[in-house]
């Protein structure tokens, strides 16, 4: 017998029952609904420390003299191509957007990390929030009992608040596979509490005569120790996911961080930075970077494949960025050098149109990369992306007025 | 091994034998004997700064607080100068002493310990040097620091020490002052940075922020982008080879950033050009000018710092910046002539400001304070702590002798790994150090609940918290002795009857927990956390 309807069939019949998301019409209305969509929310920025290789990750040049010892491989969407480190990406193409062509000026470990977070190059004059701050700066609290701009396995230089406030600086913790740091007394909670009245006491004796106000040191203690009872607090436990997810993600530090990212996005914390180290490869290259990239690769995917099943990928922009990008020349000892001329990030979600790639890079790795996007202009898109206005200033402590980010969106990178 | 116990018992009975010393007030021993210079060599500067405050707080109508007592000057003493809480131990022989030589005493004896110049030391490499980790191999921040603490301790005037930093050559790890210059070689391009050379010459020796002039003409003051360019170009020969910093030749080009086109610039001062000599290496001709008794700027912004590690707030903010010589606080100015004509020494301009009525006056009041009494120094301003100073203040309140260098290894050990992971969780604020801030969420979780914290006050024989529940004669005197440990005051009469209520009939453990708690307590106060 027959099926009722083939493939084939299905496809007409749907014309004809007016599926109209397949017409033209149908897509410039959704394109129109998207405009109007809702800004995103929240940011989750996996960090790859140390200087990730564009050519062994985002950007292969497979065959060329520069391309190294890795393959090319089809992702999801036709004509775009990622190096064969990251099979699992290469599946979620769709949801990506690739820039090939980032350029900084910093080639410093220290200072490139600082001008890829913060947006800005690194001057003593100011020291510059990075965009999670920036963020949290701009977005209301909402419900949020925990603090909002987290850095899970923070590297050398996680973000910081800068001239915003210590208080916008991300809140540091480890593996989620250990509990919290410093959020349990180290007493029943009958004498910690009575520990804390006590306090009363001291800070009255202090406050007499004083301009206390000030210090907000009271507050803090207080926002502190709700903090401490939180039931938000249990988005940092992975292990009440279910275990087939768990290993999605990938049974490593890195992978249960990216679980937890999610799991903060959910109860409302604006900024997550994950950071996976060990990119920093002077020495056998090909090595260092494949192997980091088997951490990165499902860990990612399956971030964005979470997020999208759970209907947040279009309130969360995740960023996959990196200090600098290593040398299109491979070294005597088979290693890449710093790199900042034209290297990759990946950003997806939250209003940055997948399926695209956009810049390249030149195959000989001599001349410049076509289309060159200045790192600052990926603040300027992202901000853009949460709804807050790139051009807005904030003064900085040297009675400068700063920009939020001095760059311009970069228009194909929006939807 | 019976030797060695009793060895080990013996060493426990002689500890407590010298902890009960330490308790009773009546046989504390001088630790600080040290006879200060007589006030006379200094009273003109000290009258001249004191007239001049009481000159501004008469002319805003402000009735300034009264005096601090003698034991919070001693706190503030502690924490600027060597980043912690005076020891139970140091309460003692202060207390000791004619209430009106203790505070003196008390100064001198911080001035001449190799504590003093450890700290300081730190303090002033983040001023020449910044808190960046600079490139591997040509840059020892350490070999650094401790070069600066040795000056500091041979009393070495400031003005050589600049001279050092700026002009010498050699390897950056037999030759520290040269880190001066390796901190901004730059491994791309195989060179020293003249404009980050001269940009940091700026702040920390003008007191100048010229930096946006690299780009740019200053937005609101007289600086043009050609003066910041002629100031680099006097590191414009300045190399780095086999044998480190050397002097060569080449020139400082100012990089047109529209045309890319590059045009070499000639070295000149941005003021007083007379100064510069005509002989010796450019870097040479820059110290020299630098250092010139008559060039009042370095002598200027060196004030503005000193004042502001004292005070933790600095006479004109932001302390780098001192905006036009015509504003200049009088105070500022009186204060960096004395320091200029009496060859650069940093003690007598530490003793000249701790002695100031401004760095005596109480930070409360019976009446308001105002923002006004704060600006004009007529109360002690409330600045929150810096990191190393809480964690300082932790180690030394959780022992009761005072941890020094010379204390044993194991103390300087814990004292190292624990304080560098604490600075880092609390949050170092780097090189923005005098930015008025507010604590943080973190900050307090981990004096809450951090493990470090817990170690040094649960119930253990090297404590100072159990060691005072074991061995103050009465309550009244484990509470107060809790308080000066921690706070380096008594307790009101208030805080007094509620805590000794908590130890009332309390013995053994739970009476080490009990005072657990109350360390727990004040570590947690505002008080603890912020220089008053």
């Amino acid at each position: 017998m027959e099926p009722l309807i083939n493939r084939r069939g299905f496809v007409k019949l749907a014309s004809l029952a007016g599926a109209g998301w397949m017409t033209p019409l149908g897509a410039a209305l959704a394109q129109d609904a998207e405009r109007r969509r809702e800004p995103a929310q929240s940011v989750i920025m996996l960090w790859l420390g140390g200087g990730a290789s564009q050519l062994e990750t985002f950007d292969p040049h497979a065959g060329a003299a520069i391309g190294g010892e890795v393959r090319a491989i089809d992702t999801s969407v036709r004509g775009i191509q990622l190096a064969s480190t990251m099979p699992r990406t290469a599946e979620m193409m769709d949801s990506i957007a690739v820039v090939r062509s980032l350029v900084s000026k910093e080639g410093d470990h220290e200072r490139g990390t600082s001008m890829v977070k913060n947006g800005y190059r690194p001057d003593p004059t100011a020291v510059y929030p990075s965009i999670g701050a920036i963020v949290c700066h701009e977005l209301p609290r909402g419900n949020v009992e925990i603090p909002r701009h987290v850095s899970i396995l923070p590297g050398r230089w996680p973000s910081r608040g800068g001239f915003l406030g210590d208080d916008y600086d991300a809140f540091r913790t480890g593996d989620p596979i250990n509990p919290l740091p410093d959020v349990s007394a180290h007493v029943p909670r009958e004498r910690d509490d009575s520990r804390a009245r006590d306090l009363d006491v001291v800070e009255r004796a202090f406050a007499r005569g004083r301009r206390v106000q000030g210090t907000l040191h009271q507050e803090t203690v207080r926002t502190a120790r709700t903090m401490m009872r939180s039931e938000q607090l249990r988005a940092f436990d992975v292990s009440q996911e279910p275990l087939q997810l768990r290993r999605d993600y990938g049974e490593t530090p890195f992978g249960r961080a990216c679980l937890a990212a999610r799991r903060l996005i959910e109860v409302g914390v604006r900024c997550v930075e994950v950071t996976l180290e060990g990119w920093d490869s002077h020495v056998d290259n090909h090595k260092l970077q494949s192997d980091s990239a088997a951490i990165l690769d499902p860990a990612f995917a399956a971030l964005v494949r979470d997020l999208r099943t759970r209907d947040l990928l279009k309130r969360t922009i995740v960023i996959v960025a990196t200090e600098f990008g290593r040398t299109p020349r491979i070294n005597p000892l088979g290693g890449r050098d710093h790199w900042p001329n034209g290297f990759s990030i990946a950003l997806a979600g939250g209003g940055i149109r997948g399926g695209q790639v956009v810049g390249a890079t030149d195959p000989e790795g001599t001349r410049e990369p076509t289309n060159p996007v200045n790192v600052e202009d990926i603040h300027a898109t992202v901000l853009t992306a949460l709804g807050i206005d790139p051009a807005k200033e904030n003064i900085s402590p040297a009675r400068r007025p700063i920009r939020l980010s001095s760059g311009r969106p970069v228009a194909a990178l929006l939807s | 091994m019976w030797a060695r116990n009793l060895l080990f018992v013996g060493f426990l009975l002689g500890g407590s034998a010298a902890l009960l010393g330490n308790l009773l007030p009546a046989k504390a021993r001088p630790t600080h004997g040290h006879a200060p210079p007589p006030v006379a060599e200094y009273a003109d500067t000290l009258n001249a700064v004191n007239l001049e405050l009481r000159k501004q707080w008469a002319e805003q109508k402000l009735t300034p607080t009264t005096a601090a007592p003698d034991l919070a000057i001693a706190r503030r003493l502690s924490l600027a100068l060597t980043g912690t809480v005076p020891s139970l131990e140091e309460i003692r022989s202060f207390e000791s002493r004619p209430a009106e030589q203790r505070i003196d005493n008390y100064l001198e004896g911080i001035l001449q310990d190799r504590r003093f110049a450890d700290y300081f030391a730190e303090r002033l490499t983040r001023t020449f040097v910044g808190t960046e980790d600079g490139p591997f191999i040509v840059f020892r921040r350490r070999r650094f620091r401790s070069w600066i603490s040795d000056e500091l301790t041979k009393h070495r005037p400031y003005d050589e020490i600049v001279r050092e930093l700026i002009a010498s050559e050699g390897l950056w790890t037999d030759k520290p002052p040269t880190n001066f210059v390796t901190v901004t070689f730059d491994p791309e391009k195989k060179k020293v940075d003249a404009e980050r050379l001269a940009a940091r010459v700026a702040r920390a020796f003008l007191g100048i922020r010229i930096d946006c002039a690299q780009c740019h003409d200053h937005p609101f003051q007289d600086w043009k982008q050609q003066d910041f360019h002629r100031l680099a170009a006097f590191f414009g020969q300045t190399h780095q080879g086999f044998t480190g910093i050397y002097d060569g030749d080449g020139e400082h080009e100012l990089e047109n950033r529209r045309t890319g086109e590059k045009t070499p610039v000639q070295p000149q001062v941005p003021f007083e050009p007379n100064l510069v000599p005509q002989d010796g290496t450019r870097r040479q001709k820059l110290a020299a000018w630098l250092t010139d008794a008559r060039n009042p700027a370095l002598a200027r912004a060196m004030v503005n710092r000193v004042w502001a590690l004292m005070f933790s707030r600095p006479l004109v903010d932001p302390v780098d910046d001192l905006g036009s010589v015509e504003k200049l606080p009088k105070v500022l100015t009186i204060l960096a002539d004395d320091f200029a004509s009496h060859g650069y020494d940093l003690r007598r301009l530490i003793r000249l400001i701790a002695a100031t009525e401004a760095f005596r006056r109480d930070s409360k009041s019976d009446g308001e304070i105002t923002e006004a009494h704060e600006a004009t120094w007529a109360a002690f301003p409330l600045t929150r702590l810096r990191p190393e100073q809480v964690i300082g203040g932790l180690l030394q309140a959780g022992s009761l002798p005072t941890i020094t260098e010379e204390s044993h290894i194991i103390t300087r050990l814990t004292r190292y790994a624990g304080e560098k992971d604490f600075v880092e969780r609390y949050g170092d604020p780097g090189e923005d150090e005098f930015d008025t801030r507010a604590g943080t969420i973190p900050q307090r979780l981990l004096l809450m609940n951090g493990v470090i914290v817990h170690d040094r006050i649960k119930e253990d024989f090297f404590n100072a918290s159990s060691r005072i529940a074991d061995l103050s004669p009465s309550d009244a005197k484990a509470v107060e002795t809790a308080y000066l440990a921690v706070l380096t005051r008594r307790p009101t009469a208030e805080e007094q009857q509620h805590f000794e209520a908590r130890l009332v009939g309390i013995q053994g453990d739970d009476r080490k927990r009990r005072m657990t708690d109350l360390y727990w307590t004040l570590l947690n106060s505002t008080e603890f956390s912020w220089n008053h």
